[in-house]
């Protein structure tokens, strides 16, 4: 870069309490997320720590972390939270809430801990009717690991273990969680939203919060799906990322609510 | 007609120049900067006034590094 950027002149004047319009919630703790630049866990850390302060129930939050890319979220989230082993933080959610049912109880699950390992605790926890909310992020990848091919990988998507595309004659089709979820009995709210655009970002949140008065009514299984993005391990910046969200994830993977609730 | 005057303030030590701002910016304010931060990233700063403090920068932001102000100027 050899041209020189010149920064626009700062004008204090504008800077006053009545005038914010946005800060970052005080609900996220303020180290530093160790996540790539432009990912979308931050993201959505971010968004429900929003709706934790919005709701005003910090104290009354217990999150179980899960293991890949965001198993360090109780360093960012400033509600009381849990380890759980690989794939079984909807158990331990389950547990968590038996206990404390006046709690708000939420996990929080990337694709390959939910799809892949945690698969039958989480089929299990949502067919028992568990009143938690689950929030699962799916970018079809294992990012902790270095990029290894997910159940949620779309078919032809280029991964470390599948570096000629996923072949679903070989490999299987992606797994639909939400859809999968979607028919049982126990399961209160289901949908799928992304976080590629302001806009989208805004109707993730308001999902978030949606799911969190479902659990306070106790209505049921709450699992709010993410579409997020893997900039490192798709080998893409950000935004393209981002746009191959728009293009491609969202092509499967249709946004929108999948079970609501009949009462509200 | 009123018109809307934003001002962003910008967390440069933990930004880490992903840009998914310049693009979600309507008004084209935002742009890497030449330098970097502590951490080796190029981090972002406004190079207009247009600003109109619609927030979509802090929104689409994943490390929550802008603070956004909005004041609605009244004309005569």
């Amino acid at each position: 870069m050899s041209n020189n950027i010149e920064t626009a002149k700062f004008r204090p004047e504008i800077c006053t309490d009545e005038n914010l319009v946005y800060r970052k919630p005080s609900t996220l703790l303020p180290e530093p997320f160790h996540y790539c630049p432009g990912c979308g866990h931050s993201t959505v850390h971010k968004i429900f720590m929003e709706v934790i302060e919005e709701m005003g129930i910090e104290n009354e939050t217990i999150g179980v972390a899960p293991v890949g890319c965001s198993v360090f979220a109780y360093h960012y989230m400033g509600v009381d939270m849990q380890q759980a082993a690989h794939g079984r933080a909807c158990a331990v959610a389950t547990g968590i809430k038996r206990v404390q049912p006046d709690k708000y109880v939420f996990s929080y699950q990337g694709d390959g801990d939910l799809a892949a390992i945690g698969t039958g605790e989480t089929i299990h926890a949502a067919n028992r009717g568990e009143n938690i909310l689950v929030i699962f992020i799916n970018n079809g990848i294992y990012g902790m690991t270095s990029g290894q091919m997910a159940p949620t990988t779309l078919e032809g998507m280029v991964s470390t273990t599948s570096p000629h595309g996923r072949d679903v004659k070989t490999q299987g089709y992606p797994l639909k969680i939400s859809e999968l979820l979607a028919p049982l009995p126990g399961v209160a709210y289901i949908t799928r939203q992304s976080v590629h655009k302001p806009a989208n970002v805004r109707k993730a949140k308001k999902a978030l919060r949606q799911a969190l008065e479902y659990q306070k009514k106790g209505l049921g299984f709450c699992l709010v799906e993410i579409v997020s993005n893997c900039p490192s391990n798709w080998r893409m910046t950000p935004a393209q990322a981002n746009q191959y969200i728009e293009e491609k994830m969202l092509a499967f993977y249709k946004l929108g609510d999948i079970k609501v609730p009949e009462v509200k | 007609m009123a018109k809307a005057l934003g001002e962003i303030i910008i967390d440069i030590e933990k930004c880490k120049g992903c840009s998914l701002c310049i693009d979600a910016c309507p008004e084209e304010v935002l742009s890497l900067a030449n330098k970097i931060n502590k951490k080796g990233y190029q981090y972002i700063v406004t190079v207009n006034s247009n600003c109109t403090g619609c927030a979509s920068c802090a929104i689409i932001c994943p490390d929550a590094v802008i603070t956004v102000y909005r004041k609605i100027e009244k004309s005569a």
